[in-house]
């Protein structure tokens, strides 16, 4: 599967490493629903490094599009909590 | 995160589906969704630059927020050395918010900066994106079927959409951040309007709004052990308006001052 942590780019994971990530997502959407910030930073940090580090670096001139897509490494607990209460950050 | 996942598919995948729909030809498809892409990447040059103009304009405010903070600085060693506490008090309160202020705006550059590189990094994976699109568009054109061609444009489409969708955030969120500074430059401006004095004279028409305002913000007992070391610095025998950390404007202000020879208590303004 392809995920791809925004502002940085594209990785394609194996199965197995996929499963991992899901695991890990569920970690860090589990404290951002538990609506207290302990832990977000280390528990979005591990997700993340677990795809930079797992995953294979899709090249520019790839045109594929993503199973997944995580947010930037500098999102903010805010910045998630935001993304539950609906207010989104894309822009239509 | 669930809701950025879903919502960035759903946005691209919305877009892609409508380039689809419009059009039953698919090398036109293919050349009115390109066409897009370069008009975009455009608009996303043009952010970017927005972007540049507002650290720009925070790096402009920065370089005067410094000069009143050594203005404010000079103004009340002429204040004590012409025995005013208060003129001195009042000055060392704006110097103090000008100088939180000037903090706070050092954080904001940064960050800014740090939005522009991330945008320009995105930028740069948007154009080869879309390079790749020119590429495959001709391929596609000529070697499938417009059934086929329609499955290999809707992935191609996804491709660019996606990062297309992705330099839009990164775009989001440099302009919210950059409304943030906006707002907090402009209260910076005003400070700036109220903060500094043409002469040390018109400092002792009483107190004003703003006055209180800054009394308020700035942190009081900063203000007092500053003054105080003013006043044993100033009263130990050096010449008035000679501070080692405002050079280049005290001297030749500090000949403007007003002549100590009014009565040191200012109890009069009270």
């Amino acid at each position: 599967m392809i995920a791809r942590i925004s502002g940085e780019g594209q990785y394609r994971l194996s199965d197995s490493d996929a499963e991992q990530m899901e695991e890990l997502r569920g970690k860090a959407l589990a404290i951002v629903d538990s609506g207290s910030e302990d832990g977000f930073a280390d528990a979005f940090a591990a997700l993340l490094d677990y795809v930079r580090a797992h995953g294979e670096l899709l090249g520019d001139d790839e045109l594929e599009g993503s199973d997944v897509i995580l947010p930037p490494g500098d999102f903010s607990f805010e910045e998630a909590g935001r993304e539950f209460t609906g207010e989104g950050l894309i822009p239509d | 995160m669930a809701g950025l996942t879903g919502r960035m598919s759903t946005v691209v995948k919305a877009k892609v589906s409508k380039l689809l729909d419009r059009a039953e030809d698919p090398a036109e498809t293919l050349d009115y969704s390109y066409q897009k892409q370069v008009e975009q990447l455009q608009n996303v040059k043009k952010g970017i630059a927005d972007v540049v103009t507002a650290k720009k304009r925070l790096q402009m405010q920065e370089c005067s927020l410094q000069q009143s903070v050594v203005k404010l600085d000079t103004q009340a060693r002429q204040a004590v050395a012409a025995g005013q506490e208060d003129l001195a008090r009042t000055a060392l309160e704006r110097k103090n918010v000008a100088q939180t202020e000037l903090q706070g705006l050092d954080t904001q550059v940064t960050e800014l900066e740090d939005q522009q590189q991330k945008l320009t990094d995105s930028e740069q994976k948007l154009r080869a994106k879309i390079e790749a699109f020119r590429t495959k568009k001709e391929v596609i054109k000529a070697q499938y079927s417009a059934a086929e061609a329609q499955v290999r444009i809707s992935e191609a489409a996804t491709g660019v959409g996606e990062q297309m969708a992705d330099v839009g955030l990164a775009m989001q969120r440099a302009v919210d951040k950059t409304e943030n500074m906006k707002a907090r430059a402009d209260a910076v401006s005003e400070l700036e309007a109220a903060g500094t004095f043409e002469d040390i004279g018109q400092l002792g028409s009483g107190e004003d709004d703003i006055d209180r305002q800054l009394k308020q913000l700035s942190s009081q007992p900063a203000v007092d052990s500053e003054l105080e070391k003013m006043k044993a610095e100033l009263g130990s025998g050096a010449p008035a308006g000679a501070p080692a950390d405002a050079p280049q404007i005290s001297a030749p202000e500090a000949a403007q001052a007003p002549a100590p020879s009014q009565p040191s208590e200012s109890g009069e303004q009270a």
